[in-house]
């Protein structure tokens, strides 16, 4: 199994048209993701050429696309300007499950953008994440497929290449994932690591889980405990930042540690103490949790 | 980004929020000239981008015109936290009855604006939310609706007891959830907001922080940016659409992606050594940002060694090796450059690395501790 793509996604590709959202559209089609229509406002009536002489129908708005194709997911590739805007267009025409890759998305107007989703029971992936790959099965985002391989990880992070870095030795080290879900750098994202743990959780494929966190914020923390009290398979933990000075945002808009609040060193103190074992190093990742299942 | 006081304060004057009358100088001739056109006593307030300016010494209450000239010629070109004091504030001194704290943040929790209003202001609010976390009221505002008049009655509620203060205090919640929300703030806050023996209330300090992804919509905040107290390089860096925070360390950091950034830097110290940057190129194989990584990187005499850590995920590490070879090509380094490429098409990419003369490998671990080492020596 895997958690929230899997077969039967259809995906409508908003932005499909732009630099970003053709390339990966074609990407995602390549690794078997159903690719069922993209939105460009003012394309309506073309057609989208994807590999193998595939073609996909562009619409000029969310509610066409989906009462034409019924799809049930979406992703994000629009400028930031009309990120926040294009989730509340997929959020109101009824889709369940929205992914927002964009970066440099005014926070202020995600948090107008999530209150809305929440209040139309969207699941928002992201904004500023590289989305999600089930492998074997879809890959919603800009993750690249060749790395993943199907097995009983589940993974989760906020990070993109330290994401890769840490698939790559899973893979490499024989342990494939039910679903890798990243989940964003920016300060208020849809999906929380909790969110992601609890699906997890549902999942009886998946036999461990490695959460990559990084310094700003509590959610790791917060996660550790719900770890604790509601997790009985093994969680292999990482935090990046360690050295990274206070006060300074560290690329991604998230990641700053304000007062002495949101340092590396508190959150793997958090996941010591939650029973999460803590890598040092990103190859560590896979060796904790080969000894994890191996155990 | 952070404001300076006299720009929060511009747009608190804009919102409607009473603000003490206030001029920027630059000279000490200018601190007197303005001081003598407010009349009365004066404060004289250093303009930098940091906490505790009081404690430092940069703040002082001048009697006369000529008292003002003396503190300015002592705060112009003072070192507060690293930073030189370039611009003082000259404001009227007011008298103060009581001083409250109010401001607004963007809550990561919430995911919404929120209140934060203390009865005990004029304080380090993190040191309240310490020592007497319920001193302070918070309120968490929906962003589709703003903060509603109930909401701001309440706040002002919490922090007087008079009709008349509250009146003018629930006014000023809702001028400052204005300013907040029209300059795409991340907080916003007045400390301390003062009441006055004469009954009337006003916020004598200003503090500000724009959301960096709001300024391509907001060219007059854009214009409020201050670079004169950030290293030069961070500068250039952001010019050239780069991530770049300068440390103190000698191991050159050039890494894809911030995450994987941060992620080096801790192997650096893991394996000994000491970063010297975090520097985010993100995820493109174009060489002209690779000259313009290293051209910053190299400008830090301390930089010993340069350190190259990319993941190739959807980018071709092939594209990436050639982008690298023809950068290197045109500037001179002059000093060691290692590099570490994994992903797709990594055999291409670490031949044409070796081709070119450089030591390439696969692994991010051994990438590292060869720098360190290579720092370590020189």
């Amino acid at each position: 199994m895997s958690i929230f793509i899997d077969e039967s996604t259809r995906l409508v590709v908003q932005g499909i048209t732009g630099r970003d959202g053709s390339f990966h559209a074609r990407q995602m089609m390549e690794y078997g993701t159903n690719v069922v229509a993209g939105v460009t406002p003012g394309k309506g009536g073309q057609t989208f050429e994807g590999p193998d002489g595939k073609a996909v129908p562009i619409f000029n708005a969310m509610d066409e696309a989906v009462a034409a194709t019924e799809a049930n997911a979406s992703v994000i590739y629009v400028p930031p300007a009309f990120a926040a805007g294009a989730v509340m267009e997929a959020s109101d025409a009824g889709i369940g499950f929205v992914v927002a890759i964009t970066e440099g998305v005014p926070v202020l107007d995600m948090a107008r953008a999530h209150a809305f989703a929440r209040d139309r029971g969207t699941r928002v992936l992201g904004p500023n994440c590289p989305g999600l790959i089930s492998p074997g099965k879809a890959k919603v985002g800009i993750l690249p497929g060749q790395i993943v391989a199907p097995g009983p990880v589940g993974l989760v992070s906020r990070s993109g290449t330290l994401t890769y870095e840490a698939v790559y030795h899973l893979t490499n080290a024989g342990l494939g994932q039910t679903t890798c879900v990243g989940i964003g750098g920016d300060p208020l994202i849809g999906t929380k690591f909790i969110d992601c743990l609890e699906a997890f959780k549902q999942d009886p494929d998946t036999r461990a889980i490695v959460m990559i966190g990084e310094i700003g914020g509590t959610d790791e923390q917060e996660a550790a405990e719900y770890v604790r009290a509601n997790l009985d398979i093994p969680v292999v933990g990482f935090i990046a930042g360690q050295t990274a000075p206070p006060g300074r945002r560290m690329g991604h808009a998230g990641a700053i540690i304000s007062g002495s609040a949101g340092t590396a060193a508190e959150k793997m103190e958090a996941f010591e103490a939650n029973g999460i074992q803590v890598a040092k190093r990103p190859i560590e990742i896979a060796e904790l949790v080969q000894a994890a299942l191996a155990g | 980004m952070d404001l300076h006081e006299y720009q929060a304060k511009e747009i608190f004057r804009g919102a409607g929020i009473p603000v003490p009358p206030g001029k920027v100088a630059t000279t000490p001739e200018e601190a007197e000239a303005f001081a003598r056109e407010f009349g009365g006593m004066v404060v004289v307030k250093a303009q930098v981008h940091s906490g505790g300016r009081g404690k430092a010494g940069g703040v002082k209450l001048a009697k006369t015109p000529e008292e003002a000239r003396e503190h300015a010629g002592n705060i112009l070109g003072m070192d507060i936290k690293g930073l030189t004091v370039q611009k003082v504030l000259i404001t009227t001194a007011e008298d103060i009855a009581t001083e409250a704290y109010v401001g607004v943040l963007v809550d990561r929790n919430s995911q919404a604006p929120m209140f934060m209003v203390s009865a005990e202001g004029g304080v380090d609010i993190e040191e309240v939310a310490h020592t007497n976390p319920n001193a302070i009221r918070k309120l968490t505002v929906d962003p589709r609706y703003g903060l509603l008049p109930h909401q701001a009655y309440w706040l002002a509620n919490s922090l007087y007891d008079d009709p008349a203060l509250i009146r003018q205090a629930q006014k000023i919640m809702g001028q400052l959830y204005n300013a907040f929300i029209n300059a795409g703030a991340s907080m916003a806050e007045i400390n301390p907001l003062i009441t006055t023996p004469a009954g009337v209330v006003k916020a004598i300090d200003a503090k500000v922080s724009i959301d960096d992804n709001e300024l391509f919509r907001r060219p007059v905040i854009e214009g409020y940016r201050d670079t004169s107290g950030e290293p030069e390089a961070e500068t250039e860096a952001r010019d050239a659409d780069l991530t770049f925070i300068k440390l103190d360390g000698n191991v050159g950091c050039c890494v894809n992606g911030a995450g994987l950034a941060m992620a080096t830097m801790d192997l650096v110290k893991y394996y000994g050594g000491e970063p010297a940057n975090f520097l985010d190129i993100g995820g493109s194989s174009n060489p002209e940002k690779v000259v313009n990584a290293l051209k910053i990187i190299t400008a830090d005499p301390a930089v010993k060694v340069i350190l190259f850590n990319i993941f190739g995920g959807i980018t071709r590490t092939d594209d990436v090796a050639n982008g690298i070879v023809e950068a290197t090509r045109s500037i001179d380094i002059g000093v060691p450059i290692v590099i570490r490429l994994t992903g797709t098409n990594e055999e291409q990419a670490l031949e044409i690395l070796k081709n070119a003369g450089f030591e390439a490998y696969t692994s991010m671990d051994e990438v590292v501790s060869k720098a360190v080492e290579l720092a370590n020596q020189a």
